[in-house]
């Protein structure tokens, strides 16, 4: 009997051809947009990628972590370590940080990893605490106070302001795209099925002869790289670096952990919903300022006690679509297509 | 060599404060499996309250708790009743995401109230007392009375934990919810009792914190880490684990700050990292089934 695996249903076809466009469209927004609007869309592509990594680690390998800021602020400080220290250009610092920040995580997940579930996110949170008081030792780099990228090392990446707002500018939608493109094939490959079988129940994973903790630790260090290098880029458009803004707990997990939330944990779609949402709230709430925050803690509370499954997965519950060839059909020779449904279990498949 | 005596006789007090942020957030891990993210912000919370009251009835802040203890622990049994008892579950996300959203709810609400200024609760004349010990070595009445009070919370909530029928109740919903409502008890009755006290010592707490130094509204989230490192450097599941967890960082801290300023939060993490990867299991590990 001959089986065989599909991954795009007509809704993924429809939604990866508006994906495509809407990329073009944005790839080429520096041609019809001013400075201000890639400078929100930069900032979006960078939450979107902040929040489609943590969704990762939290919604798919249930490593909720409360300490990714760690990582942002590895990769910034890497960049303006090698920037000011060793004189390396910053666009190559950007994958370098990355790299180093994925051999830091090594270490780093083995102690981590020895604290279970939620002893797990505070551990995570000590991590990033110690990674910021470390920063601000380092006197080089301006210690607590921070320090500024050197302006011959900006002027190196392009000699216009205007080149360098664009290539920025495509290295940040870039990235966004890379992280969702790497996490997409993750989840398509045979890891993605241990994620989902480890995610479903841990002990059945293990019993189908899962390396559970290989799994976790791999998905933690792929996350580091991503969000030490989306980090690295975040403050090289700043050009300031300073190790509270760094390594602030409110700006790169509080918000992150709110916009998975209200789009939806687990799902791919998920974060990039609940970044427009964020975005859109942000643009009319903005003058409120504590407010906002504040309004944000309720609705996420909301949410996860009414809709745990955010916007997405009411989306998904209603109308069964999925922008990312992801849910795996499998087709029988005998003419009969049932569903994995990627939300389901597989147990509960019709094969 | 007496200052660094001064200096380890300050950590081990300190440790006192730090084991009464402990014991509340271990008391609530053990009951119901929930790591309240939100504790260090109850704590500055508690902190605020007793300013008020301090403030509005003229009182000292030892004579405040009389109100700040009873009012945390009713915030307590709402908050577990109306918000916390609905995420509970297999699922460890919800309870996560639900005390860390009250966390900055509580955090931007206190700066809203309060702005973003350090205050502090002027306790008097106890604040300067200071006792001599022998030549050269001095311990302050004040954190003398902490420590102290911090010992006898410790022992209060081991005698409620084993010796009476509420602990009874705690204990036999921590090891089977599903047996402990067969045998007649409300489990949500019980979770909420047990934030109520978890409340009750956070109250105590914050109004030492608030006694012993300023602070704002975003400090919160470093008491909550320093509460939790202390429960992990002691041991899971045991309460005068905790209270030693809590002076071993004290003195962590006490330590690092004298070798160099800058080094004193840094040098509590770092014990804290040094435990969990040689004895992961805490000093003091009460081994539970």
């Amino acid at each position: 009997m001959s089986v065989r695996v599909a991954f795009a249903s007509r809704s993924s076809r429809i939604g990866m051809a508006l994906f495509t466009v809407a990329l073009v469209v944005l790839a080429a927004a520096p041609f019809w947009g001013g400075r201000d609007d890639l400078q929100i869309l930069s900032q979006i592509y960078a939450y979107v990628a902040l929040a489609s990594l943590w969704n990762l680690l939290a919604g798919y390998a249930g490593l909720v972590s409360v300490g990714q800021q760690a990582y942002v602020g590895l990769g910034a400080y890497l960049l303006f370590a090698f920037a000011i220290l060793a004189g390396i250009s910053p666009l190559w610092a950007i994958p370098l940080a990355g790299i180093i920040a994925a051999v830091v995580a090594v270490p780093v997940a083995g102690l981590v990893f020895r604290l279970r579930g939620h002893y797990f996110a505070i551990g995570t949170w000590i991590i990033a605490e110690v990674f910021r008081l470390l920063a601000s030792q380092v006197s080089l780099l301006g210690g607590g106070s921070g320090t500024s990228l050197p302006a011959s090392m900006v002027i190196g990446i392009a000699s216009s302001r205007q080149m360098r707002d664009f290539l920025e500018y495509w290295i940040g939608l870039a990235l966004v795209v890379a992280v969702l493109a790497l996490i997409v094939l993750l989840l398509r490959s045979r890891y993605g099925l241990a994620l989902k079988a480890i995610r479903d129940s841990e002990l059945a994973a293990t019993c189908n002869g899962i390396d559970v903790m290989r799994t976790k630790v791999l998905v933690y260090i792929v996350t580091a790289l991503g969000t030490a290098m989306i980090g690295a880029l975040i403050f090289l458009q700043k050009l300031r670096i300073s190790p509270d803004a760094a390594f602030s707990v409110n700006d790169w997990t509080a918000f992150v952990i709110f916009i998975t939330v209200i789009g939806g944990i687990g799902r791919i779609e998920g974060p990039i919903i609940g970044t427009i949402v964020f975005f859109a709230l942000r643009r009319t709430l903005a003058d409120l300022g504590t407010i906002y925050l504040l309004m944000l803690g309720v609705v996420a509370i909301l949410v996860m006690l009414t809709t745990p499954k955010g916007i997405w997965g009411l989306i998904v519950e209603r109308f069964g679509w999925q922008v990312f060839p992801l849910e795996r059909t499998v087709f029988l020779d005998i003419g009969v297509a049932s569903h994995v449904r990627q939300s389901g279990k597989m147990n509960e498949s019709q094969l | 060599m007496m200052d660094w005596v001064n200096v380890l006789l300050q950590g081990v007090l300190v440790g006192g404060l730090y084991a009464m942020f402990a014991a509340g957030l271990s008391l609530i891990f053990g009951v119901m499996r929930l790591v309240n993210i939100a504790h260090g912000d109850l704590i500055v919370l508690a902190a605020y309250v007793a300013l008020v009251v301090t403030e509005t009835l003229g009182v000292g802040p030892l004579t405040s708790l009389v109100i700040v203890v009873p009012l945390m622990a009713a915030i307590g049994y709402a908050l577990q009743r109306l918000v916390l008892n609905r995420t509970l579950g297999d699922d460890l996300l919800p309870p996560l995401l639900v005390t860390f959203g009250l966390s900055v709810i509580i955090q931007n609400g206190l700066l809203e109230l309060f702005t973003a200024d350090s205050r502090k609760l002027q306790a008097g004349d106890i604040e300067v007392a200071t006792i001599r010990l022998f030549e050269g070595v001095y311990v302050g009445v004040l954190p003398l009375l902490q420590f102290t009070v911090a010992l006898l919370i410790i022992a209060a909530l081991q005698f409620v934990f084993y010796r009476t029928a509420l602990g009874r109740a705690f204990r036999a919903t921590a090891d089977s919810q599903a047996v402990a409502q067969l045998m007649g008890l409300d489990n949500r009755h019980v979770f909420a009792l047990a934030m109520a006290l978890s409340l009750a010592v956070v109250a105590i707490a914050g109004v030492f914190l608030a006694v012993r130094a300023n602070f704002d509204p975003a400090i919160g989230p470093a008491r909550l880490l320093f509460g939790f490192e202390a429960v992990i450097i002691g041991g899971l599941g045991s309460l005068w684990g905790t209270f030693a967890g809590g002076v071993v960082l004290g003195v962590a801290q006490a330590a690092g700050a004298h070798l160099d300023p800058g080094w004193q939060i840094l040098a509590g993490h770092l014990a804290f990292l040094v435990i969990l990867a040689v004895r992961p299991e805490g000093l003091f590990p009460r081994i539970r089934t």
